[in-house]
């Protein structure tokens, strides 16, 4: 096991490298620069603003310069928020999606998967059958209209909750931006529990199970759970770094200031360090969790042994 | 033949399988009649979808959801069709239990073999965890499991068939159900491993005077075990009697055809005798007899009328319009 988690964080090496390197040029390869705004500058302080961030030099050589600072855990001066390292925007913003991430993975989780649970235990009945239409219309409903639709009941209507803002993540803030971010990962998640429960009940173990005469409850949690749960837990590590990444959706309908604006932002503004910054974060995390996945799988199916 | 006057272990009574499909029922079991004594060995024969694992699955309150049971199977007089899932759960392993055809996925492979036995016999016989590990150890050493202490700890995957397929038979004999009812349990495994098997089950049959109903289609699994043969065709009776006298003297041309394609190492024959055919879909029965179209002896009645299972000589059943005798000459 120490060795698989070795050779997994040596793999990630090369992985990140060629990632940063793509993104990077990718990056600098578009159209215009952080600077080239509507309201152009005079052209001697474009100047100085572009030496002072390398931007006169070549492309190869700015690369350079971001992976010496990457190497001391640098991720680089924000071109856009002036005075802010993409460290610190970092260091602000993720602890707030990560909250917010966490509670709706913990919400999707539980709420997921006992739905799953049901509707396959209940195969094509009356509850199935709602608890799929459910899933569905989560799938198709987007957070966009799910999260003014919040604030619209919640908010406006029943004047229960804050509209928006953050408040340090007390729990009144934390309700809606976790709705609008667990709706559609607890569709997900009930799906293909349920596909994955089906499966696993019509399975030859589960026979056997019942010719044992094991009481139902025993047969599900006993012998069928670990099975079904397999394909869940490989959606669960992408759908982790992306619950935890926040969404943009969220950030600005309820101005949380989570990570998710960044993304956007970066990307209109051109904000080089910031894009980066981003695509290191969401590249780290998702090898890290991609990981975790075959170490659960190999604690979930005996057969998997690294 | 001397247990048949006892009362019966398992007597069933016009016992009938439908599935309802999509194209209509299926009837997959037809009127099956048959009893058993303790301490008898009854086997179904048959081609693939005769009914034979239907019969099993109705027994065991295994079938699929689609399936309506009619009938009786009265096991010490009650007739177990008609229990609740609770009821069920107390008679499946401790009275009966069962064996499956695929040895390889019938164990659970994300449990230690060990917590898969001794899960039985806390939940049937309310022993300790210490207990049940002991009784279970003792178990897989009564069917030659060897290592069996630290075989407790190892997953089906590091089992080969022979071996997982002990585990099974270990499995089912855990609380010595009066009745075991084993649905192909040599079919996945290799030849010798198979002899292996048989000799296991009869040791076992004398050891514990189990009851087993063994379900086949490997006549000579049937010639080495059994006390009786039922014969099965399209989920009809087509021979019921004695090992001896349905194998030496068969009465119905299908199970002559059966016992005539058995490949013979003293026969010269290039070629291996079939039945001609194939066995027919049971959503659209040929009118008369279910086994006409293949049978050489067929005439008039058997096209228009189906046979009706009648008594013949020495307790045996037979369902063919012809006389024994006519078969014969």
């Amino acid at each position: 096991m120490l060795t698989f988690i070795l050779k997994r964080v040596l793999e990630a090496i090369p992985t990140l490298l060629v990632l940063i390197t793509v993104s990077f040029f990718l990056m600098h390869s578009a159209p215009g620069s952080p600077f080239s705004s509507e309201r152009s500058l005079p052209p001697e302080v474009l100047a100085n603003i572009n030496a002072k961030y390398h931007l006169d030099e070549p492309v190869l050589t700015q690369y350079f310069y971001y992976l010496g600072g990457l190497l001391q855990g640098d991720l680089g001066p924000s071109f856009r928020y002036k005075d802010f390292s993409i460290n610190e925007l970092v260091a602000q913003s993720l602890p707030v999606s990560a909250e917010i991430g966490v509670w709706s993975f913990l919400v999707a989780v539980v709420i997921g998967v006992s739905c799953g649970v049901f509707a396959a235990l209940r195969q094509n009945s009356w509850l199935d059958y709602l608890v799929m239409s459910f899933a569905n219309l989560g799938i198709v409903l987007p957070n966009f209209v799910l999260a003014p639709l919040c604030i619209l009941f919640f908010s406006i209507y029943m004047q229960w909750l804050p509209a928006g803002g953050w408040n340090g993540g007390a729990w009144p803030y934390l309700i809606m931006p976790v709705i609008a971010m667990s709706t559609s990962y607890i569709a997900q998640i009930a799906r293909i529990t349920r596909g994955s429960m089906i499966e696993t009940m019509h399975s030859n173990f589960i026979r056997t199970a019942r010719a044992k005469g094991l009481p139902k409850h025993r047969i599900i949690l006993q012998h069928a759970m670990r099975p079904a749960m397999l394909p869940v837990v490989s959606y669960l590590g992408p759908a982790f770094v992306g619950i935890i990444t926040g969404s943009v959706i969220v950030d600005v309908y309820f101005g949380t200031g989570g990570i998710g604006q960044h993304f956007i932002n970066g990307a209109l503004n051109r904000d080089y360090s910031m894009v980066m910054g981003v695509t290191i974060l969401i590249g780290t995390l998702t090898i890290t969790f991609n990981a975790v996945v075959d170490i659960l799988y190999a604690i979930i199916d005996p057969k998997i042994r690294y | 033949m001397s247990t048949l006057n006892q009362t019966p272990l398992l007597d069933v009574k016009d016992l009938r399988v439908n599935f309802k499909t999509p194209d209509g029922f299926v009837t997959a079991v037809n009127d099956l009649n048959f009893t058993l004594s303790q301490g008898e060995t009854l086997g179904i024969v048959g081609e693939s979808g005769s009914g034979k694992s239907q019969t099993a699955f109705a027994l065991m309150g295994l079938l699929a959801k689609n399936g309506v049971i009619e009938g009786q199977a009265n096991f010490e007089g009650q007739n177990i069709l008609t229990f609740s899932e609770d009821q069920l759960n107390h008679v499946r392993s401790e009275k009966i239990s069962m064996i499956f055809q695929d040895p390889m996925t019938s164990l659970n492979p994300y449990m230690k073999v060990g917590a898969q036995l001794m899960e039985v016999l806390i939940l049937h016989k309310g022993m300790t965890k210490k207990e049940a590990f002991e009784a279970s150890v003792k178990m897989l050493d009564a069917v030659k499991m060897p290592e069996a202490r630290k075989r407790m700890n190892m997953y089906p995957h590091e089992f080969s068939g022979g071996m997982r397929q002990r585990v099974m038979i270990a499995m089912s004999l855990l609380c010595q159900p009066k009745l075991l009812i084993a649905d192909e349990p040599t079919t996945a495994l290799d030849v010798t491993v198979q002899a292996q098997i048989l000799t296991l089950l009869n040791e076992l049959k004398s050891d514990f005077n189990t009851s087993i109903i063994m379900i086949t289609h490997d006549l000579g699994v049937v010639a080495g075990l059994c006390d009786k043969v039922l014969v099965m065709y399209a989920g009809r009776t087509m021979e019921y009697g004695s090992t001896d006298d349905v194998f030496y003297r068969p009465t119905h041309p299908y199970t002559q055809g059966l016992l005539s394609a058995i490949p013979r190492l003293d026969s010269n024959d290039s070629e291996l005798t079939t039945i001609p055919g194939n066995p027919p879909n049971l959503l659209h029965l040929p009118s008369g007899c279910p086994f006409q179209e293949r049978c050489v002896h067929a005439s008039d009645p058997c096209f228009t009328e189906a046979p009706i299972l009648t008594e013949h000589d020495n307790n045996s059943q037979r369902a063919c319009h012809k006389s024994a005798k006519e078969l014969v000459a």
